[in-house]
C-alpha cells in the first residue's frame, strides 16, 4: 500500500516556540522544477518587534551563562545537526544544490559551530586587557555582549550563511533575531528545531522568514536593537541601513555576500564585532 | 582691642588670591590655519574671536576655515600619507615621542592658555589636562613599531586621512586622544578644535612644526560647525573621529552612510554615581563632588545622576551640602579655585534652562551661598533633590555643575535605575565590599566604571561608550583599532 508523505509546515521560531506569522501571510518556495516546496511564513514588522521583545528578555540570563556552558551548548547544537545531517542535505538539495555541495555545506556548518564552541571561553582572553594605569587602581577592560543583535543572513549559502552569522553573535552572549535567506529558507526553520533540542534557552535565537526588502528598514530603525549585521553587497541597502541606524546609534556591521566562502569567514574578530568593551577601575588601596 | 581681634582663630578664614601668572605665555593677536606644515591665512579671509569666559574679553582672533581650506588640508594630508604610512614604525614613534616631550617642556604655558581660553581651573589644566595629553603621546609613540603584536593573526594597515573633530571641554587632551593613535598607526590627520577653545590646539600646531613632523601629516583647522561638516563630507577623508554631542554624532553617522568612511563617536552621557551604605562616606562625598563639579560639569562622563542608598541618604546629602559650601567658584587662573567659568555664554544659557526646567517640574534646588565674579560666565554648584527618573534633568545631559539626587533600597533597584537611560558612557560605585563592586560593575551598561573613584583617566585605559554614548574606544591597545584596517 502506498503511503502518503507528511509535509512539514514551516513556521517561525520566536522565544523558543514555533508560531505562525501573526500576519497570516505566506510566500511559496519552489524547487528548481517549479514544484511547491513549502509555504513559508512571510514575517511582518510586528513579528520582528515581538522577536525583539523576546530577545531582550532573554539577554541578561544568556549573558550570565558561563563561558564553559555556552561552549557546551554550541557544541550540542553541532551534535544535533550532525545527527540530522541527512535531513539538511535533502532540504538543501530541494533548493537545487547537488548532493555533494549540500553535504559539503552541512558539514561546514557543523564544523563552524564546533569552531565557535571552542572560542566560547577564549575570545575574552584575546580581546580583554589589564591596563597599567599610573594610579593605585587595578584597571582592566573586558569585552561584553552588545545586547540584542538583528541579523540579515546572506541569500546563499542558506544554511552555512545563517549558522556563520548566528554562532559568533550567540557565543558572544548576545541574543539575536535573524532573517533567513528568502530563497533558501527551509534549513533555517529546520535549524530552529536543532536549536530547540540543544539546550539553547528560548529567545536567545529568533528566526524569521520573509522578505529583506520589507523588513530591513524596521530592523535598522528599531530603538531596542543594539547592532545590525547585514550580509549583502547592495550599496543602496547598506546606505539606507546606516542612515536609519543612526536613530539610536546602532552598531552596523557589514559583510559581503561571499564572505563565508573565504578564509576570513570564521574568525574571533567576527565575535568581537558584536562586543562592547568595558573598562573598570578597581581600587587597590583600602581607605 | 577686643579679645576677638586678638584671637586669630576667631577671625574670618578665607583664602588669599593665588593667581597663576600669565607673564610667560606667548599669545599672538591673530592665529592662522595650520596646513601642510605652515601657518596660512584662510582662503576667504574670515576670522572669529576667541573669548576668555571668565571675563568675556577677546584673547585672539582665529582663522575660520572654509570648505576650500578643508579641501586644501585634506589634499596635504593625502599627499603626506604615502611616505608617512611607509615610514618605519620606529621612526614614526620617535616623532611622537618628540611631541610628548615638547608638551612637557611647555606644560605651564599650555595649562595657563587652556584655563584662559576654556575657563577651567588652573589646578585641573596643570595637573590633569596637560600631563595626560603629554602622556597620551608618550604611550602611543611606543605602539608605532609594535602594531603587529596588537592584533593576532592580522596585518594591520592605516586607513588614510583621518578627519578629527574635538570638543571644547578638554581641548588639548582631546587633541592628544585623537592625534596620538592616528599618528602611531600611520594615518595623516585633519583636526578641528572647537570654536570656543582653539588656542591650545594651535599652540600644539607650533609644537608639531618644531618637532619636524613631515609637513601635511597633521593639519589643524579652526572653525565652527560648517568647517566640521566640510571635513565630514569630504570624499577623500577615510575616517571620522568625533567627540561631542549625541545629536551631532547621529547626524555624522547619517551623513557618511553609504560611503567607505570609518567612524568612531564619543558622545554624551548621564553617568550614574552609586553610593552604598557601606561606603566610606567622607571619601564618597569627595567623589560625588569630583564626579559632577570637575571641569564645571563639562564632562561627557560626569557622574550627573547620584543614587544614594536610603539608609545613608540624609547623612550623605547633609555632608555634600556642607562640602559644597566650601567650593570656591571664580577665577580659573587662581590656584585655589574649584569651579571655574562656564565655557561660553551659550552653554550658560543651556544650563540655566535646565535649572529652570528642574524647578518647574518640581525639583528641590540647593545652591551654596557664594560670591561670583561680576564679569564672565558663572554657575553655582547645584543639587536637585526630590526628582525621579521621569524628570527632564534626570534624563538629559546638562553638561554643567548640576547634580540630581535619587535614593534606592536594593542593589537590583539601583542597577535598573542606573541602566535606564539611552546613554552608557560611565558609572561609579562606592562601597567597601570588593565583591559588591564587581557585582555592580559587571551589570552596569557603561563603557567605563569607576569603583571608589570617579573621572580618572589614563592613556593605557580604553575609554568610550555603550548605546547612544557612541562607539569605538580611545586609549589603550583597543584605541589603535579605529585607525586600522585588516587585509
Amino acid at each position: 500500500m502506498n503511503r502518503l508523505d507528511i509535509h512539514k509546515t514551516y513556521k517561525l521560531y520566536l522565544g523558543g516556540k514555533f508560531p505562525r506569522t501573526e500576519s497570516g501571510r505566506y510566500y511559496p518556495v519552489h524547487d528548481s522544477s517549479g514544484n511547491l516546496l513549502a509555504n513559508m511564513c512571510l514575517a511582518s514588522r510586528k513579528d520582528f518587534r515581538n522577536a525583539v521583545v523576546l530577545a531582550r528578555k532573554a539577554q541578561p540570563a544568556w549573558k550570565r551563562v558561563t563561558a564553559l556552558n555556552k561552549g557546551q551548548i554550541l557544541y550540542r547544537i553541532a551534535e544535533m545537526l550532525e545527527a540530522r545531517k541527512a535531513q539538511f542535505i535533502t532540504e538543501l538539495s530541494a533548493h537545487g544544490l547537488s548532493q555533494q555541495s549540500a553535504k559539503k555545506e552541512v558539514e561546514a556548518a557543523i564544523d563552524s559551530l564546533v569552531y565557535y564552541a571552542g572560542w566560547s571561553d577564549k575570545y575574552q582572553q584575546l580581546f580583554s586587557t589589564v591596563n597599567p594605569v599610573s594610579s593605585s587602581h587595578f584597571n582592566f577592560s573586558v569585552v561584553e555582549p552588545v545586547g540584542v543583535v538583528a541579523i540579515k543572513a546572506p541569500e546563499t549559502p542558506g544554511l552555512l550563511g545563517l549558522v556563520s552569522m548566528l554562532a559568533p553573535a550567540v557565543v558572544g552572549g548576545n541574543t539575536v533575531i535573524i532573517l533567513a535567506s528568502e530563497q533558501q529558507p527551509l534549513t533555517a526553520i529546520s535549524f530552529a528545531e536543532v536549536l530547540h533540542s540543544s539546550d539553547v534557552p528560548g529567545g536567545v535565537v529568533n528566526i524569521l522568514t520573509g522578505k529583506e526588502q520589507e523588513l530591513i528598514s524596521h530592523m535598522a530603525t528599531h530603538m531596542d536593537v543594539n547592532a545590525l549585521v547585514y550580509c549583502g553587497s547592495d550599496k543602496t541597502v547598506r546606505q539606507s541601513i546606516s542612515e536609519l541606524s543612526s536613530d539610536n546609534l546602532k552598531r552596523t556591521i557589514f559583510y559581503n555576500q561571499d564572505h563565508w566562502d573565504k578564509a576570513q569567514g570564521e574568525s574571533p574578530y567576527i565575535i568581537e564585532a558584536t562586543q562592547e568593551l568595558k573598562t573598570t577601575w578597581h581600587p587597590t588601596k583600602a581607605s | 582691642m577686643s579679645a576677638t581681634e586678638n584671637n586669630p582663630f576667631n577671625a574670618s578664614w578665607t583664602y588669599d588670591k593665588a593667581p597663576e601668572s600669565t607673564d610667560h605665555i606667548q599669545l599672538k593677536e591673530q592665529y592662522e590655519l595650520f596646513i601642510d606644515g605652515a601657518f596660512v591665512k584662510p582662503l576667504k579671509g574670515k576670522y572669529f574671536e576667541t573669548i576668555n569666559p571668565s571675563n568675556n574679553q577677546t584673547i585672539a582672533s582665529v582663522a575660520e576655515a572654509s570648505s576650500e581650506d578643508v579641501d586644501k588640508a585634506v589634499h596635504a594630508a593625502r599627499a603626506a600619507f604615502d611616505s608617512w604610512s611607509t615610514l618605519s614604525g620606529r621612526e614614526r614613534g620617535k616623532y611622537i615621542y618628540r611631541i610628548a616631550r615638547l608638551i612637557q617642556e611647555r606644560a605651564r604655558e599650555f595649562a595657563v592658555i587652556e584655563s584662559m581660553d576654556g575657563g577651567k581651573p588652573i589646578r585641573e589644566s596643570r595637573d590633569i589636562d596637560v600631563p595626560l595629553a603629554a602622556n597620551h603621546f608618550f604611550y602611543y609613540a611606543g605602539w608605532a613599531d609594535k602594531l603587529a603584536y596588537a592584533f593576532p593573526n592580522k596585518t594591520p594597515k592605516p586607513l588614510g586621512v583621518a578627519g578629527q573633530i574635538i570638543p571644547w571641554n578638554f581641548p588639548l587632551l582631546m587633541a592628544a586622544w585623537k592625534l596620538a593613535p592616528a599618528l602611531a598607526t600611520g594615518n595623516t590627520v585633519v583636526l578641528k578644535p572647537a570654536e570656543t577653545t582653539p588656542l591650545t590646539a594651535l599652540k600644539l600646531a607650533e609644537i608639531i612644526q618644531e618637532s619636524g613632523l613631515p609637513k601635511g601629516v597633521v593639519n589643524i583647522l579652526t572653525g565652527a560647525g560648517a568647517t566640521g561638516a566640510a571635513i565630514v563630507q569630504h570624499p577623500e577623508v577615510d575616517k571620522i573621529a568625533f567627540t561631542g554631542s549625541t545629536a551631532v554624532g547621529k547626524y555624522i553617522q547619517k551623513t557618511i552612510a553609504g560611503t567607505p568612511k570609518k567612524l568612531t563617536l564619543e558622545l554624551g552621557g548621564k553617568g550614574a554615581n552609586i553610593i552604598f551604605e557601606d561606603a566610606a562616606i567622607d571619601q564618597a562625598v569627595e567623589g560625588i563632588v569630583n564626579a559632577i563639579f570637575f571641569n564645571q560639569g563639562h564632562v561627557c562622563c560626569a557622574g550627573s545622576r547620584l543614587f544614594v542608598q536610603e539608609s545613608v541618604a540624609s547623612t550623605v546629602i547633609q555632608k555634600l551640602k556642607e562640602r559644597m559650601e566650601h567650593l570656591i567658584v571664580g577665577d580659573p587662573l587662581d590656584k585655589n579655585t574649584d569651579i571655574g567659568a562656564i565655557n561660553s555664554t551659550k552653554q550658560l544659557e543651556t544650563i540655566k534652562d535646565y535649572v529652570e526646567k528642574g524647578l518647574k517640574e518640581g525639583g528641590e534646588i540647593y545652591q551654596p551661598v557664594c560670591d561670583l565674579p561680576k564679569k564672565g560666565n558663572w554657575c553655582r554648584p547645584t543639587l536637585f533633590l526630590n526628582v525621579s527618573q521621569s524628570h527632564t534633568i534626570v534624563q538629559e545631559e546638562i553638561f554643567g555643575p548640576v547634580l540630581t539626587v535619587q535614593t534606592f533600597r536594593t542593589i537590583d533597584e539601583v542597577i535598573d535605575k542606573a541602566n535606564n537611560t539611552p546613554y552608557g558612557l560611565s558609572a561609579g560605585v562606592w562601597t567597601q565590599h570588593g565583591a559588591k563592586i564587581f557585582h555592580l560593575t559587571q551589570q552596569l551598561n557603561a563603557g567605563v566604571v569607576w569603583a571608589n573613584t570617579f573621572n580618572k583617566f589614563d592613556p593605557t585605559a580604553p575609554f568610550g561608550g555603550y548605546k547612544e554614548s557612541g562607539f569605538g574606544r580611545e586609549g589603550g591597545l583597543q584605541g589603535l583599532r579605529p585607525y586600522l584596517k585588516f587585509n
